[in-house]
């Protein structure tokens, strides 16, 4: 057997079914192979939208999602999708061809030096340039992805190591005498954890996306101790979404509630988060009566790395929040309740009805007809925040966004992978007009799988959070924004790819069209001319602290509509 | 303040690079590097001088611990050893100078590597703050070229920087 018969060979012991890709000249060998093999391929129409779908079959199953590309363009094309999956954690492998050894270095047709140029962006990466290194560089590759904190890591291939005989072994073990992530947190700390929340007078749990597999712990956690939650966007349905326990999530567009139950607790748990400045705004204004900081995390360089940590537990989340249970009493946080409750209920999340549609109350009725029977993936920009504030999530793994890189385009891929890794759900991708132009193509793969993906393009013809900065720090100046005289029609759009779709501006209309995209079985397209100049609120200005929070658009306060 | 940090790596293609490009992009100022192999084959061993307070140490070895091939890394506050080697060319204009110059480097211990018409090589070995005083020493007398090797550490004592035990995942 040649050495891309061997690659095949050891991804089919790892598990894997599905391989997202796009083939070229030098992965050849390899899709020659994949022909021969129970491996499924799904041809993306861009690289990038083959990371991006493998980041969203992993999100949605917590398998390890599989990406392949060609050398050069091939390979830098998945760039963006590694540093996205790289942030927020997400186990991937790419597997990239490249050019035959004798000709690395020389400039050749489509040469670059992909494992220098991913280096930053994964988390680890190799060129395997001895074939009889294939299954063990693909056993530490997928070890490595989805173990201890999870993330991307690739695996480079010269041409001729793909073509050349493989005579080594498969029977491989994995010994990294430099990698060696601790999952059981220190009892002396957890019970230090437990002591100090015990004497908590305004305690809040805080979760982030390294607890989405410990859903069920954290939950119990929760119920058994009485603590208010504050999911991070990337913790969003680690906890249900509609418990009265959940004050929604933090940060820049984070509910009042949750902002000022941080700014006056004493006592933070935090669990699987990494305190982005998003969440944390000015760092040195973050949370400052909190004397004691509960860390909870698999990766040691997360703790202290921005806040100051009294208590670090190194861990995974489901193991220490599953220990924290065991030890865990019922507080008595009535009189922290009674304040958390005046601001959950005189400050919910809002919006000002206008005359036309606006994409809040889109969101709201798709969560209304589905129940939050969904998965939910989104773009980049204010419709990514109006799904983090109106669907409510309820259970883990069910909103797949962009959150550490902040990645346009990422909704319809994502959308792609989870239909794949979930063939059991309804997917929504709720899309920007301009995240969603940034993969387009990607409705060709959506048509050829025939997924039962809804794409809800809430179409306000702007860039809209670039064009909301302007107007709130830029003096209105709209430099660069405005996306409306040149749109599609995009409801044609689809259907030029053979998709159904639909196009929604009368609000009056607003319930039809949700039951008309829900009932239509297989993908369908939304174009929902949303109201052109919203704001997302409330909003805590970059680099400010939650006291400074706007919770209401000034524009309007002043000028009414 | 300044931290000798000696970190113990399998030694893998592109993991100098690795280890560099992770500094450097983390925004940790690297005051000198150095790397050569062990006794035990496959691993190498990297002496690296950061400065920066507790905090920044600290992060600098959460970092590097994140990396695969690194197996240990070590700070050392406690008694060590520290050595640098540095050649120093000077510029010699009379027999005068040549007579001054090599009583400097007497002084200092310094051997002479080449001794040319109007130029003489030394080489020294000793910590940071000895390499330094000895090129201040010279300078007066024109330097033409430094090359310095960074500084290399080891603990004294029974301390030793080695293979982790293995731990069951
Ligand atoms: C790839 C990429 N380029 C640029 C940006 C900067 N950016 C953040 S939000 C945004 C506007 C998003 O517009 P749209 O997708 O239409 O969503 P809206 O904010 O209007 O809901 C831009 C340009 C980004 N996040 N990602």
């Amino acid at each position: 057997m040649n050495g891309a018969r061997a690659i095949l060979k050891a991804l089919e012991m790892q598990g894997v079914e599905l391989i997202f890709g796009h083939p070229g000249g030098t992965i050849m060998p390899t899709y020659d192979a994949l022909y021969d093999s129970s491996i499924r391929h799904v041809l993306v129409r861009h690289e990038q939208g083959g990371i991006h779908a493998a980041t969203g079959y992993a999100r949605a199953s917590g398998r390890v999602g599989v990406v392949m590309a060609t050398s050069g363009p091939g390979a830098l094309n998945l760039v963006t999708g590694l540093q996205d999956a790289l942030m927020d954690s997400t186990p991937v492998v790419a597997i990239t061809g490249n050019v035959p050894q004798h000709l690395i270095g020389t400039d050749a047709f489509q040469e670059a030096d992909v494992v220098g140029i991913t280096q930053p962006v994964t988390k680890h990466n190799m060129q395997v340039r001895n074939v009889n290194d294939i299954p063990r560089a693909i056993a530490e590759a997928f070890y490595i992805a989805s173990t201890g904190r999870p993330g991307p890591v690739l695996l480079d291939f010269p041409k001729d190591v793909q073509l050349a005989e493989f005579t080594g072994s498969f029977d491989v073990v994995v010994d990294l005498p430099g990698y060696k992530p601790t999952y059981k947190g220190h009892p002396r700390q957890i019970e230090r954890a437990l002591e100090a929340l015990g004497k908590a007078e305004r305690p809040v749990l805080m979760v982030g996306g390294g607890a989405q597999h410990a859903s069920a712990e954290i939950t119990e956690l929760a119920l058994k101790t009485g603590l208010p939650v504050i999911p991070t966007l990337m913790g969003l349905g680690v906890f249900p979404g509609t418990h009265p326990q959940c004050l929604g999530m933090p940060g820049m567009h984070g509910s009042v509630a949750a902002n000022r139950a941080i700014q006056y607790a004493d006592t933070i748990l935090a669990i699987g988060l990494r305190f982005d400045d998003r969440v944390t705004g000015k760092i040195s204004r973050f949370a400052p009566h909190a004397h004691t900081v509960i860390h909870v995390d698999i990766d040691p360089a997360e703790i202290g790395k921005l806040v100051k940590t009294s208590i670090p537990v190194v861990g995974d989340a489901k193991w220490v929040a599953a220990e924290l249970v065991k030890g865990a009493k019922k507080l008595n946080l009535s009189k922290w309740w009674a304040q958390l409750e005046e601001w959950k209920t005189k400050y919910p999340f809002a919006w000002k009805p206008k005359p036309y549609l606006q994409s809040q109350e889109v969101i709201q009725a798709f969560w209304e007809a589905t129940r939050g029977r969904a998965v939910v993936t989104s773009g980049v920009g204010q419709h990514q925040m109006f799904v983090a504030q109106f669907f409510k999530f309820d259970r883990p793994r069910t909103w797949i966004n962009s959150g550490g890189l902040g990645t346009m385009g990422v909704g319809l891929p994502f959308a792609i992978g989870a239909a794949l890794a979930r063939p059991d759900e309804l997917v929504i991708d709720f899309d920007g007009d301009g995240s969603f132009q940034m993969t387009l193509q990607e409705l060709a793969t959506l048509k050829k799988l025939n997924l039962n993906v809804k794409i809800v393009i809430l179409n306000n013809g702007f860039l809209g959070m670039v064009r909301q900065w302007q107007d709130l720090f830029h003096g209105r100046r709209y430099s660069e924004v405005y996306l409306a005289d040149s749109n599609p029609d995009f409801a044609k759009l689809a259907e030029a790819y053979g998709i159904p779709g639909l196009t929604l501006t009368d609000k009056a209309q607003l319930q039809d069209a949700v039951k008309a995209v829900l009932a239509q079985p297989g993908p369908v397209l939304l174009d929902a001319r949303v109201y052109h100049e919203e704001g997302v609120f409330p909003m805590i200005p970059s680099g400010g602290a939650a006291e400074d929070m706007i919770i209401e658009n000034p524009r309007e306060a002043v000028a009414g509509d | 303040m300044r931290h000798l940090v000696s970190v113990l790596v399998q030694d893998r293609p592109g993991v100098l690079q690795r280890i560099a490009g992770l500094l450097a992009r983390r925004g940790f100022n690297i005051e000198s590097l150095a790397v050569g192999r062990t006794h035990l084959e496959g691993l190498s061993r990297i002496s690296l001088v950061v400065s920066g307070d507790d905090a920044v140490l600290e992060q600098v070895e959460k970092q590097l611990n994140r990396l695969i091939e690194v197996i240990k890394v070590t700070d050392h506050d406690e008694p060590h050893v520290e050595r640098e080697l540095a050649l120093v060319k000077v510029s010699i204009a009379g027999l005068e100078e040549r007579m001054e110059v090599k009583d400097i480097a007497e002084a200092f211990r310094a051997r002479i590597v080449d001794v040319a018409k109007r130029s003489i090589i030394f080489e020294l070995t000793g910590d940071t703050t000895k390499v330094n005083n000895f090129i201040e020493a010279l300078r007066p007398y024109g330097l033409l070229e430094v090359m310095r090797t960074g500084a290399v550490g080891m603990s004294r004592g029974e301390q030793v920087l080695r293979v982790r035990e293995k731990k069951a995942v």
